[in-house]
């Protein structure tokens, strides 16, 4: 087990906010990249430059095979997945458009899309069932003559709750509306396919289950669509420095600056970690950890746990509370008393919770990863059992 | 002996001319990555220069996978 700074051993389930540990190759990736490589990518003809540009090509390369997506240039860069929801977000909407999402979204769809709203944009927020599904007839309903966009996440990021985003893609393909997924939670966990899923947007963050570094994060957007959507910011792309104008083209046109190359070396890693693994299998190890887990609450006393009822339809994130203990309380003593680092309180998600019921004091939030072990979820269990003042089983 | 002809592909940016070089290696087309030659464009960029008798092969690697602004000769 790993251990923290007193070499107390510590548990991590804190792998929906940024996971950890990365894989060994990650790491690998960036020292490599700064000891023998250093250069700035797209800038130069030198050796280095190329070197770096090469760097985040096989990065983008890597990232198109696991979301399906023929051409890796569709694929822009950003810090994180909010970054890229942002993009997507204000470059499409405009005052007149309307706009359907979940009530299930974290704050980085539902900000921009509330600050959208005060400059004229339609919203409709459709609300989920108490365990977090949106219900595709429920959207079909909502859509209006000049609907332009649906966004929607691929699974929450307080309850698991997966959505049927192929179906909705469908929806939304059927009646000319463009399909945005937040895949913050999913990518890496889930399989995704862009053209399977009718996806013209796909947000997605580099430092949760794709293993890169944190920094790392990204936008697919579909062939065409780039001429229509305005991008964040503006300047230096190393390509037709000549013109004062910025570039039509992906990925330039979202691409301004100086890119974190050493962060894309580390999140390429990643990539091709989850690529040799297989989404498929990481998925089952997970499913495996979160029926291990949904099972062992289930006979604690005085626990609710949130969400669908079994590991199948949620990622490997469980949202709980103790009856009588607050998440904050619960989280330092996780903390504090056995090394158990989770995530207490709203998780940027205040309209999920809401939906759930558990506004304003939120849920204590376990989220597993890959590298988690049955023993780490068993000790977890047994600390619960503690809290929620139940006894040791003889 | 005739001397070689050389031509050279040009991009919209890096990105582009990388996925082009990529390619390349795996379809064995002799290329190099050069800076875009200053008679031809102020542009700070690279492209791709082989030989003129390899220009349609390129073009058939290329096509559908990674667009090309022009060709032109050396
Ligand atoms: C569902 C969801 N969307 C978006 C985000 C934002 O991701 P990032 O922190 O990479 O911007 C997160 C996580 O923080 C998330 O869980």
């Amino acid at each position: 087990m790993p251990l923290d700074q007193l070499n107390h051993p510590i548990i991590y389930f804190d792998n929906a906010a940024t996971s950890w540990p990365k894989p060994a190759a990650m790491m690998a990736a960036m020292i490599n990249y700064n000891e023998l490589i250093g250069g700035s990518p797209g800038r130069s003809g030198h050796q280095r430059s190329l070197d770096a540009g090469r760097v985040i090509l096989e990065t983008r390369e890597a990232l198109a095979e696991l979301f399906g997506c023929d051409d890796s240039l569709r694929i822009a860069f950003t810090k994180n997945a909010t970054e890229a929801l942002n993009i997507a977000l204000s470059g499409i909407l405009n005052p007149g458009d309307h706009v359907i999402t979940s009530s299930m979204e974290h704050n980085s769809v539902m900000r921009p899309l509330r600050y959208l709203e005060s400059q004229g944009v339609q919203l409709s927020v459709v609300s989920c069932s108490g365990d977090g599904r949106l219900d595709t007839e429920d959207v079909r309903a909502a859509i209006r003559p000049h609907t332009r966009l649906l966004v929607v996440t691929h699974a929450s990021n307080v309850t698991g709750t997966i959505q049927p985003i192929a179906e909705l893609g469908e929806i939304a393909g059927r009646h000319g509306i463009l399909f945005c997924v937040d895949a913050a939670q999913t990518a890496g966990s889930l399989p995704i396919h862009v053209d399977e899923m009718v996806i013209d947007l796909l947000a997605f963050s580099g430092h949760k289950s794709l293993f890169g570094p944190q920094g790392t994060g990204g936008l697919y957007i579909r062939e065409g669509l780039e001429k229509q959507l305005r991008p964040l910011m503006m300047g230096g792309t190393g390509s037709r420095s000549e013109f004062e104008g910025q570039p039509d083209f992906m990925p330039d046109k979202f691409e301004s600056g100086t890119p974190n190359t050493i962060g894309l070396a580390g999140l390429g890693a990643g990539v091709r970690f989850v690529l040799t693994e297989r989404v498929e299998t990481i998925r089952s190890k997970e499913e495996m950890l979160t029926t291990r887990f949904l099972a062992g609450l289930a006979v604690l006393p005085g626990i609710t746990v949130y969400g669908p009822p079994d590991a199948a339809n949620r990622t490997s994130v469980v949202s709980f509370n103790i009856t009588g203990v607050s998440p904050s309380e619960a989280s330092l003593e996780l903390d504090e008393r056995f090394g158990i680092l989770c995530r207490p309180g709203l998780h940027c998600a205040p309209a999920a919770h809401r939906t759930i019921g558990t506004f304003s004091q939120g849920t204590i939030r376990f989220g597993f990863s890959y590298f988690n072990k049955d023993e780490e979820i068993d000790l977890a269990l047994e600390a619960v059992r503690s809290l929620a003042g139940g006894d040791a089983p003889h | 002996m005739e001397e070689q002809r050389y031509v050279v592909f040009l991009f919209p940016s890096v990105s582009y001319a990388l996925k082009a070089e990529k390619i390349l290696k795996v379809a064995r087309i002799a290329h190099k990555l050069i800076p875009v030659p200053r008679h031809i464009s102020s542009d700070c960029g690279v492209c791709v220069r082989i030989t003129e008798d390899k220009q349609q092969d390129v073009e058939r690697e290329l096509l559908g996978k990674v667009e090309w602004d022009k060709v032109l000769l050396l």
